[in-house]
């Protein structure tokens, strides 16, 4: 860390957006009269986050005004803490570790490739895509090395994937967040050694946990990935149409069909739908409610069912994601599920 | 190398700071500070203005005002005395001396009524700076900026000989064609057509001479409010005295200021008023013109028609409550009623009452005190010091110090004084005299505490004592004062008035007086109330001969200069 002064080019005013500025009075309110000066942190913050990931002194001078505070009172926060940027950042604003596991692991290779693609700690890129950091531990120390870009964490890197995460923004391809080398949150990297009965030894198990993608996305996957963007974005749009209140039933309806319904399970009672990974005895019980007792009725969803079983139980995307309609077809077939086996899916390369 | 080697053994990087502008008063050597913060806490806290501050952290951690601005308070200068290890150093006096080299000389100081308790350090015949002293009573530790830096004022546009107008211009004199000039206007002119006006910065003895010169001329025409004052000796003197003395202030729970900026009247004064808003549990409250104060006041309105509220209010809940009248209150046409109003608001509010005296004047000129006390008011049938100045109001005028009247064409003036300033541009005999640090007298503060000031240096070139310019100045004029030696003048002056040798003591004032003022009624003027002190850095024409003065005073009007050093 090095002496930290306001940037010589400074816009002339800074403004909070209409959000954020009722935001602020949100957070104003939040303290007894005379106490608003609490809110010097959270304001700043917001106030950065609007201007593009730095502070600028207008900015300074608009916290204080609002805080009824001297001036000089929020420059000493926004010159201690270094979270806050007193100058312009890249677009793509690389955090990168340096602490002592992720050195141990490899962080200063990757501050050899923030050097050769970006250039020097604090240097904008002439494009303003990217600068770079070198920061103190961000808790991530399992999965390191590791870099923070924006407000996301980018774990497991290599000089080779770091590079071509880089390329990846540089080009606004999707990326993955997290770990680059597939393993699942910060798990062992050579596999469960305990709980695997519950989580599998790749822990793919887990509730919750991603489905199967332990390669990085082919082309394809990718051109998926951003098609259920697209999806995902056009699901939100008819949403907001609704008014807030409305009922699951009225969203669902309002971005798909409802998928067919039995009356009562067929004969020799329904299937154990929770042997479908991802699904649990609440949703089982919520899938009977709708009518939804056999894998084969789950297996024929079709797009616009997906659509409103995933609005109906309030888990966007996630059916696409743990790929309820394959698992199904797949029970329905008289195969075994996941959660039946814990050796039935490969345990993908990690750590290549 | 029988000492050690001869090179440095650190090999690691030594830190360095950039030196900060942060006005033209406190000169930085960062790489000394050593971030205590005492100068950030003293600005905060004490001054009241919170500018000041610590940026970064840890190693990087650096004192600066914000984006370097000068700054604003009348009190920065206190910070160079609180450093602890001479990172912020006083600007005007750097690299002028050494401190083991100065003659230090204790004395209280004139640039407002409070006078603070000084020390003046001087070199040869110069004085080098000004410090304060410890007096709880007045100043506590602190001094005001004008105090302390009007230093330079002090050496420039100094008059140092007399002065004849000659065909409209002035020209050098002997004192003897000087005296010879003034007893000639003298003798040809009725004693009832001469006057006098005392100035901000004379001294009880001064004073008492020329009193004694008008009496022995037969004079009425004496006048020490040349601001045209309706505060008057007849009165009472607790009608013109801080009564409750400035210490009272810690004790008070209710301050009400009516017509006064106490930041610019007297800052340390104000400083105290602030220490004992920030102790909690009192009301503060604001007559007259709006002003940051470093205080939260209610504010009651501006001009003294506000006051008649409280003419006839039940008493406050207050055990002390304070009245801080400003000079500026009195100095306006209705200054008699405003006085009597105030009185009467007192009385009824229980500002006086029994066992306590919150009925406060605060003066902003040093000798106006002493002068009240001394009875420097015209007699009978006398005009009074606007009336004096007004264009052949008289045929001459005896000027001792008084630069903040304009005087018409008309009469003759025999200007005495120590500066260049408008009183000596309006004369026509110069008689240089001596400031106050150049001469031993006492000065009456605004709570009429008898003080002793001391000479630190002598007058320049044939300046003399004003007292001895005007004892000098009897025989030619036929008005011979029974005096020849200072210590004669104050033995006279001890005898006629005994309070005013009782040093650093304050004698409290008969407080009866009260009810007789508020019965005196009169009609109050719609007009606001204007304070005294217009410009803080500028009242005196030491201060308006002082380059530092006048730089602040550029800063103070909003002309920012780069920071450039």
């Amino acid at each position: 860390m090095s002496v930290r002064r306001l940037a010589d080019e400074q816009p002339t005013s800074f403004e909070f957006a209409p959000d954020n500025k009722a935001w602020a009075e949100k957070e104003l309110a939040k303290y007894p009269p005379g106490r608003q000066a609490s809110a010097v942190l959270a304001l700043l913050w917001r106030a950065q986050k609007q201007n593009g990931y730095w502070l600028p002194r207008p900015a300074i001078e608009t916290v204080a005004a609002m805080l009824d505070m001297p001036n000089i009172r929020v420059l000493e926060v926004a010159t201690f803490y270094t979270m806050f940027n007193l100058a312009p950042v890249g677009r793509h604003y690389v955090q990168l570790c340096g602490t002592t596991p992720c050195m141990l692991c490899g962080a200063e290779d990757l501050k050899a490739v923030c050097r050769k693609r970006i250039g020097e700690q604090g240097h904008v890129t002439s494009d303003g895509l990217f600068s770079w950091t070198e920061v103190e531990c961000l808790g991530a120390c399992c999965n390191a090395p590791m870099v923070q870009i924006n407000e996301e964490y980018y774990e497991d890197l290599t000089p080779e994937n770091f590079a071509k995460l880089l390329d990846d923004l540089a080009a606004a391809r999707p990326v993955r967040t997290g770990s680059q080398v597939g393993r699942v949150s910060s798990e062992p990297i050579g596999g469960l050694t305990s709980l695997t009965t519950l989580y599998g030894a790749d822990g793919r198990g887990a509730p919750g946990a991603p489905a199967n993608d332990q390669s990085p996305p082919s082309p394809d996957e990718a051109a998926a990935h951003a098609h259920a963007e697209v999806e995902a974005a056009d699901i939100q749009a008819a949403l907001a149409t609704l008014p807030a209140d409305a009922t699951p039933e009225q969203k669902a309806d309002a971005v798909g069909d409802r998928p067919p319904a039995l009356e009562a399970p067929r004969e020799g009672g329904p299937d154990d739908l929770q042997r479908i990974n991802g699904v649990g005895p609440v949703n089982e019980k919520r899938l009977h409610e709708l009518g939804v007792y056999h894998f084969d009725q789950v297996a024929a969803w079709k797009r616009r069912e997906i659509r409103w079983v995933g609005t109906y139980l309030s888990f966007p995307g996630r059916i696409d994601r743990e790929q309820w309609v394959l698992q199904a077809a797949a029970l329905a077939a008289g195969g075994s599920g996941p959660k039946d086996e814990q050796t039935h899916l490969p345990t993908g390369k990690i750590g290549d | 190398m029988g000492y050690g080697a001869d090179s440095s053994r650190f090999s690691e990087n030594k830190r360095a700071v950039e030196d900060k502008f942060i006005g033209p008063l406190v000169k930085t050597s960062m790489n000394r500070c050593i971030q205590c913060t005492r100068c950030v806490r003293f600005v905060t806290e004490v001054a009241g203005v919170p500018e000041l501050g610590a940026i970064g952290r840890g190693e990087d951690m650096e004192i600066t005002s914000y984006l370097e601005h000068a700054l604003t308070s009348e009190l920065q200068g206190n910070v160079v005395d609180l450093c602890p290890v001479g990172a912020l150093t006083s600007k005007p006096t750097a690299f002028h001396a050494r401190p083991w080299e100065y003659l230090k000389t204790e004395s209280v100081d004139v640039m407002d009524a409070l006078g603070s308790a000084i020390r003046i350090d001087s070199r040869g015949r110069e004085i080098v700076r000004i410090l304060p002293r410890v007096n709880d009573a007045i100043n506590e530790e602190w001094i005001s900026d004008k105090t302390r830096h009007i230093v330079d004022g002090l050496k420039t546009q100094r008059l140092d000989r007399p002065y004849v107008r000659v065909d409209g211009s002035l020209r050098p004199a002997s004192w003897a064609e000087a005296f010879a000039a003034v007893a000639g206007k003298v003798k040809a002119t009725s004693p009832s057509r001469i006057g006098a006006i005392v100035g901000d910065l004379a001294t009880v003895e001064e004073m008492f001479a020329l009193k004694a010169l008008f009496a022995n001329l037969g004079s009425p025409n004496i006048d020490c409010r040349q601001d045209g004052s309706k505060l008057h000796p007849k009165f009472g003197r607790a009608s013109y005295l801080f009564n409750s003395t400035i210490a009272g202030v810690d004790q008070a729970d209710a301050i009400l200021v009516i017509g006064s900026n106490p930041r610019h009247e007297a800052p340390v004064l104000n400083a105290r008023i602030r220490k004992r808003w920030l102790g909690g549990g009192v009301l503060t409250g604001l007559v007259g013109e709006m002003a940051d104060l470093t205080f939260k006041y209610n504010y009651l309105g501006a001009a003294p028609e506000s006051l008649a509220a409280f003419a006839d209010h039940p008493p406050a809940n207050k055990t002390k409550p304070m009245f801080i009248l400003g000079a500026g209150a009195f100095a306006r046409p209705d200054g008699e009623a405003v006085l009597s109003l105030a009185a009467k608001a007192a009385l009824s509010l229980g500002v006086v009452k029994d066992g306590w005296n919150g009925f406060n004047v605060l003066h902003s000129a040093a000798s106006r005190v002493g002068g009240l006390d001394l009875g420097l008011v015209p007699g009978e049938r006398g005009l009074d010091a606007p009336t004096m100045a007004k264009a052949n109001a008289i045929d001459m005028l005896v000027n001792l110090g008084a630069d903040e009247i304009d005087i018409e064409p008309g009469a003759f003036v025999v200007y005495i004084g120590t500066h260049g300033d408008r009183g000596a541009h309006r004369a026509d005999v110069i008689l240089p005299g001596a400031a106050y640090s150049e001469k031993t007298g006492i000065y009456v503060n605004t709570e009429g505490r008898p003080q002793f000031a001391e000479r630190a240096v002598f007058p320049p070139g044939d300046a003399r004592e004003d007292w001895s310019i005007l004892r000098a100045l009897s025989d030619p004029i036929g008005a011979r004062l029974p005096f020849d030696s200072l210590t004669q003048l104050r033995s006279a002056l001890a005898a006629a008035y005994p309070f005013l040798v009782r040093f650093d003591a304050v004698a409290p004032a008969d407080a009866g007086v009260f009810g007789q003022l508020a019965a005196l009624g009169g009609a109050i003027d719609k007009a606001p109330f204007v304070a005294a002190v217009a410009d803080f850095y500028l009242t005196n024409p030491i201060a308006r001969a002082s380059r530092v003065m006048a730089e602040c005073s550029a800063l103070g009007r909003g002309v920012q200069r780069e920071a450039a050093e």
